[in-house]
């Protein structure tokens, strides 16, 4: 692993507080916002996050299920990924 | 941001509406230091040894899948043929072998576990002889063993005595699993150059020349080709190529880095990546669907082996370019109860047992996964199976069969094996006998092929 960096992508209908509930919950599990792009994409809302983890001892699971947790109260699809995925997959 | 939005979009979309996934982190460890002529000795010795380097491998493999948002289906150990590290072992049979290794499976919550094997291309060993009659009940009585015979190789030729004994076990495999539909055969693959680092099952084993402890994945694909080509407008066959090299090109990445990771975590050797297209049962997953996608009416039907091979081609270019590590098997996979696309070819009379001998001439492995009834003759089986050998043989390939003769069924019943193993239709077979042909013995020389030297 070269980094502690993870993508966050966040799909489903647009409606209000979705930006703000998920970087509540991000907030609260110390987890930074490095960037932040947002799209409408076939009618879907779509926003992707670069999000940085300060230090080493991140539990990584319980912030997932955080995330999943906040994205079912707000009817959109959350995914935590390691960037390194993104980066392998389509980059030499 | 350095990684563009839709690169993003596309990775989450293979996984979640395509069906890519990691099929399998294997874990292959060597046993050669568990020999002893105390079977009993001998089974503690290869039970502690297993479960002392799979011991985190589940965990490991779940923190991996959690860290990159990509399922990895299986679990799996492959360990160094049986019928070599029994050998010295004083008992008649290996079946309490199977049985221990199964309990490590289970204790170490794996899926599966490759190995209760034999390489008998050239002749048999007391050892191989004793592994080759103990399968049959050995696969009754485990749930999570699965067997493998190399019969022949390029180098050496077909063992036909071999062949003809196989015909037997398998029809004794079948027997020993009848209330179970003969699921037993599906565990049970026989070979022609088999390799020694194929992470998938039935077939895997941790061959000789391999490093102590080794992690080898299989990645798979066939919904993400399958999408990428049909997504393509008007294509000709060249551009069909270039799609699918490039599809293949991403998944083969995705499938080292998470190999690498788990090697990495658990202090293992990175062995292989076997990109194989292997579908599943789902809708879309699936090596026929490719292939109609290329403007075939119904897999089986003319055109089918050229389709097949320009897929089997460009995944190999594909997964070539993107990682230097590609081994096991890394093509298509043609198992017909485990893709819906063939079972629908076989229902509507599209493709034939025959048709499908002619496929893996042009693909990675062989006649896998085919239901036949289940009064096929001995002599019928091991027929097939010679066949299906002399073309991986000549052709200097891997090829296999692992055939079900399902105990009480008759063409064009439906044999369920569930999970992965999916649904066979029961293929015909051709009423002509082999009898005399198999019941011959000796040995199928080596071909000119092999004179490279």
């Amino acid at each position: 692993m070269s980094s502690s960096r993870f993508v966050i992508t966040v799909i489903g209908l647009d409606r209000v507080g979705i930006v703000a509930g998920i970087s509540r919950v991000m907030a609260e599990h110390n987890v930074n916002i490095a960037d932040i792009r947002q799209t409408i994409m076939n009618d879907l809302f779509t926003m992707i996050m670069l999000a940085e983890v300060k230090g080493e001892n991140v539990d990584l699971t319980a912030f997932q299920e955080a995330m999943s947790a906040i994205g079912k109260e707000l009817g959109v699809q959350v995914i935590v990924q390691h960037e390194d995925v993104f980066r392998f997959m389509h980059r030499i | 941001m350095l990684i563009h939005p839709d690169e993003i979009l596309e990775t989450i979309n293979m996984v979640t509406n395509e069906h890519l996934d990691i099929r399998t982190v294997t874990m292959g460890i060597n046993l050669r230091g568990c020999s002893h002529p105390d079977i009993k000795v001998f089974n503690q010795n290869i039970f502690s040894r297993i479960l002392r380097c799979a011991e985190n491998l589940v965990r490991t493999t779940e923190d991996i899948q959690t860290l990159y948002g990509i399922p990895i289906i299986n679990k799996r150990i492959s360990v160094t043929p049986i019928a070599i590290v029994a050998e010295s072992c004083q008992a008649d049979d290996y079946c309490s072998v199977a049985e221990t290794l199964d309990r490590a499976a289970q204790e170490a919550g794996i899926d599966f576990i490759g190995g209760f094997s034999a390489l008998v291309q050239k002749g048999m060993t007391p050892g191989d002889l004793k592994l080759i009659n103990s399968i049959p009940q050995a696969l009754a009585t485990t749930k999570k063993v699965c067997s493998s015979v190399n019969v022949a190789t390029t180098k050496a030729g077909i063992n036909m005595d071999a062949v003809a004994m196989m015909g037997h076990i398998i029809k004794r495999t079948a027997e020993l699993t009848a209330d179970r539909a003969g699921i037993g055969c599906a565990k049970l693959v026989v070979f022609a150059n088999a390799p020694d680092d194929n992470p998938f099952m039935a077939g895997a084993f941790h061959g000789i020349g391999e490093p102590d402890c080794v992690i080898n994945v299989g990645v798979s694909g066939p919904g993400v080709v399958n999408s990428a080509v049909r997504a393509l407008q008007n294509p000709d066959l060249g551009d069909i190529s270039e799609c699918i090299k490039k599809t293949a090109f991403k998944i083969t990445r995705m499938g080292e880095m998470v190999g690498k990771e788990v090697a990495r975590r658990l202090g293992a050797q990175f062995g292989v990546l076997d990109l194989s297209l292997a579908p599943t049962p789902a809708v879309g997953d699936s090596v026929a669907a490719i292939l109609e996608a290329m403007g075939l009416e119904s897999c089986g039907t003319h055109g089918t082996t050229a389709a097949l091979a320009l897929l089997n081609d460009a995944v190999k270019k594909g997964g070539a370019m993107a990682s230097s590590s590609v081994g096991g098997l890394s093509g298509a996979f043609i198992p017909v109860s485990e893709d819906e696309g063939m079972i629908r070819a076989v229902q509507c009379g599209s493709l034939s047992l025959d048709k499908l001998e002619a496929m893996t001439c042009v693909c990675s492995v062989g006649l896998d996964m085919i239901a036949v009834p289940g009064d096929t003759s001995p002599a019928t089986i091991s027929a097939i199976i010679a066949d299906e050998m002399a073309i991986g043989m000549i052709n200097k390939k891997t090829t296999a069969v692992r055939i079900i003769p399902a105990p009480g069924t008759k063409v064009g019943d439906m044999v369920e094996f569930g999970g992965l193993l999916g649904t066979a239709p029961v293929m015909p077979v051709h009423n002509f006998s082999s009898e005399i042909f198999i019941g011959r013995g000796g040995r199928i020389p080596a071909p000119i092929q092999a004179l490279t030297n």
